[in-house]
């Protein structure tokens, strides 16, 4: 009986995944050396992945007794075991960020890894405020990304000023671009917020692409200067006034990459201890009211504009640090490496690692950004691999990798919430 | 009656062409229960939504006579401003934050007092101002509602996953955590068992003896007429009886309007 359900839903499984892997896989068109496209066939690839799928769906149901995998909000096992080791857990990975430096064997790539990671576990915590925390879906974060990057390249060109002058600049700067997309667009709820957002994330984009006389448009601002430690600068030259002559030591590359690595880690840290703290405090418990039901909010004298506004600020106050962050890192900048995609990547960290979770979050983002650098051998493949397992997470754990929402507050001890009451917000 | 807590004078609201209440005057006296009743659709709710300021009146004048400070208008204040005001309200289907403790939420409904203590937000951060002190206030101040709500084991619990009667309770409990002069209940006895509702008419009579007015639509006649001090009647938003209990419950015009007998009826 069981078998016969399963050979029947493996047997359609088999034939959607035709349907689909035989146009997209089994089909290739390539350009030949003339110039023209020819077709190449890959039957046997299309067989192996319709083979899988077959495969795949006849255990899922042998093994479950089930054609569905069940969703879960709650906290499943393995979850429950994080959850016992979760007081080790982040202190560990926080631990592990610390010493990810000195460890043998670290070069630069790892290194480098690591900024990319780390940059958007910080975008991510400070999205997490306005999506997770707030419940605003906002579809354009990488416009404050942008106004804290091209803040520090246009002050320190046209004036100057160093990376600590302009850091605090950016994040005010793009505090205050927060709080004026906040004003129109507070009105709006749900996939209406989400459309605005999205126009204003395109609009600066735009305008920077556009103002050629100021940013330079499509070519970018080049030659940023690179950040000092406290005033001394990193150069190969190991003169005096140099961080390698102060210390004495041997002038590397090297020394600044960590140094990157740890202003990263140090500003991402900022970004998650302010919102830990925030979250016990009647302004994080007012986002979160705001998210569960914004009416009560009002009929309990919480001025719900106000608070909607230090979220939008808030949150873009660290992206826009990050923002000028990526700029002294990358010395170059141009509107291309803000696109829509890069708030599409910031907004599914969020989703994925569960909504105002600080833990999930930083571990989607390194299973989406760690990951797809790591799987970089597969070539074609890795987008499939990393669709897949979106798929799985979102099928799985609707609600994201940590589904459930810690109290802020208890007379007793703080048990976890069921995602399934916790509100996800209406804009 | 003793000195009033809420005057409403010439009070009418009016949706495009349908006007929901129509030169409604009534006043609620201080230390007073008043209840509010009418056949469905006669414009109760309507006129609670303007005395708690979700919506603005057409016409008229709302004054809260808070003791100690001058009357304030209600119908000119923003709606987040009738809470810190001194007027907290419940509503019909309960609006509590479904995910967060029981505690939490009646936190939540100090935001006022507590922000005001955070030092615009930033110094708690820090950890500067005096936060922790009147967090400790303020956990009191819910911790004696909880108790008075008999929810106190139900503390730690997210408030979607109480039962109904609870959930009604702690939503009373919040309303009142926002100290307000003047409570306002919308249906706070509907779906409950005759238990519960002894319970509820009981935590009303002991809300009014700690000294806040309250102002209750309710359709559970067996609680109004046991715990109103006054009568306030609705019928198609024209106030029909304004009185005591046993005043209202014989008047003419409020049978007729409950037994739905009206001039087309009587003429045909």
């Amino acid at each position: 009986m069981r078998l016969q359900l399963a050979l029947k839903d493996a047997l359609i499984g088999a034939v959607v995944a035709a349907l689909l892997f035989i146009p997209l896989v089994a089909l290739r068109t390539d350009v030949g050396s003339t110039g023209a496209l020819t077709l190449r066939y890959r039957w046997t690839d299309a067989a192996i992945l319709i083979g899988l799928v077959f495969l795949g769906r006849l255990a899922l149901v042998l093994w479950t007794g089930r054609t569905g995998l069940r969703p879960s909000t709650s906290a499943g096992p393995w979850t429950l075991r994080l959850q016992r080791l979760g007081k080790l857990a982040a202190p560990a990975f926080l631990a592990f960020a610390l010493v990810l430096p000195a460890i043998p064997g670290i070069d630069r790539y790892w290194l480098d890894l690591g900024i990319l990671v780390l940059t958007y576990v910080m975008l991510g915590w400070g999205l997490n405020i306005v999506v997770g925390l707030a419940g605003l879906l906002d579809l354009g974060y990488v416009a404050f990304y942008a106004v804290g990057a091209y803040s520090y390249a246009l002050l320190a060109q046209y004036f100057g000023l160093s990376f600590w002058v302009c850091l605090p600049l950016a994040g005010i700067l793009a505090a205050f671009w927060g709080v004026l997309l906040g004003f129109p667009v507070l009105r709006l709820r749900g996939d209406y917020l989400a459309i605005v957002t999205l126009a204003f994330g395109e609009i600066i984009r735009v305008v920077l692409l556009n103002w050629v006389s100021l940013t330079g448009g499509p070519n970018g601002i080049s030659g940023i200067p690179r950040p000092s430690f406290f005033g001394l600068p990193f150069s190969m030259s190991g003169g005096e006034g140099t961080f390698a002559g102060f210390f004495g030591l041997e002038p590397s590359s090297v020394h600044r990459v960590i140094f990157l690595y740890y202003l990263i880690l140090a500003l991402a840290l900022l970004t998650n201890w302010v919102t830990i703290r925030l979250r016990r405090q009647p302004l994080g418990r007012a986002w979160e009211a705001l998210r569960e039901d914004e009416i009560a909010c009002r009929a309990l004298g919480i001025n719900v504009t106000i608070t909607k506004l230090t979220a939008f600020a808030l949150g873009a106050m660290f992206g826009g640090f990050a923002g000028a962050f990526f700029a002294t890192r990358q010395a170059f900048i141009s509107p291309e490496s803000f696109t829509f995609i890069e708030s599409a990547i910031i907004l599914a960290i969020v989703v994925l690692g569960g909504l105002g979770s600080q833990i999930g979050v930083a571990v989607a983002a390194l299973v989406l950004i760690g990951g797809t650098e790591i799987f970089r051998d597969l070539q074609e493949w890795r987008m499939l691999v990393f669709g897949g397992a979106m798929v799985v997470i979102m099928v799985l754990r609707p609600r994201g990798l940590v589904g459930t929402r810690t109290p802020s507050i208890a007379l007793g001890k703080r048990r976890a919430i069921d995602g399934k009451l916790v509100g996800e917000g209406h804009g | 009656m003793s000195r009033p807590i809420l005057e409403v004078q010439g009070l009418t609201m009016r949706f495009g062409g349908l006007t929901a209440v129509s030169s409604v005057s009534f006043a609620a006296g201080a230390g007073e229960i008043t209840a509010l009743i009418g056949p469905n659709g006669a414009g109760k709710t309507t006129l609670f939504n303007c005395v708690t300021g979700f919506y603005r009146p057409s016409e008229g004048i709302i004054r809260l006579h808070k003791p100690g400070v001058p009357p304030t208008e209600l119908q000119r204040l923003a709606g987040h401003r009738i809470a810190r005001a001194g007027v907290a309200r419940t509503f019909q289907n309960i609006r509590l934050f479904p995910g967060m403790t029981a505690l939490e939420n009646l936190l939540i409904a100090q935001h006022n007092t507590l922000m005001a203590s955070t030092g615009w937000g930033i110094g708690a951060v820090l950890g500067l101002s005096g936060y922790a002190k009147a967090e400790r206030q303020a956990v009191e101040l819910a911790k004696r509602w909880l108790t008075a709500t008999d929810l106190m084991d139900r503390a730690d619990d997210p408030a979607g996953a109480l039962p109904y009667g609870q959930q009604r309770r702690l939503e009373i409990a919040r309303a009142m955590c926002t100290e307000p002069a003047l409570l306002c209940l919308d249906e706070p006895a509907a779906g409950l068992n005759p238990r519960e509702s002894d319970e509820l008419a009981r935590l009303l009579l002991d809300i009014r003896a700690e000294g806040t007015s309250i102002l209750l639509i309710e359709h559970d006649m067996g609680v109004v007429m046991r715990i109103s001090d006054r009568v306030v009647v609705l019928d198609h938003g024209v106030l029909i009886a304004d009185g005591r209990p046993a005043e209202v419950r014989g008047d003419a015009k409020v049978i007729a309007a409950y037994l739905g007998e009206d001039e087309e009826e009587v003429t045909a």
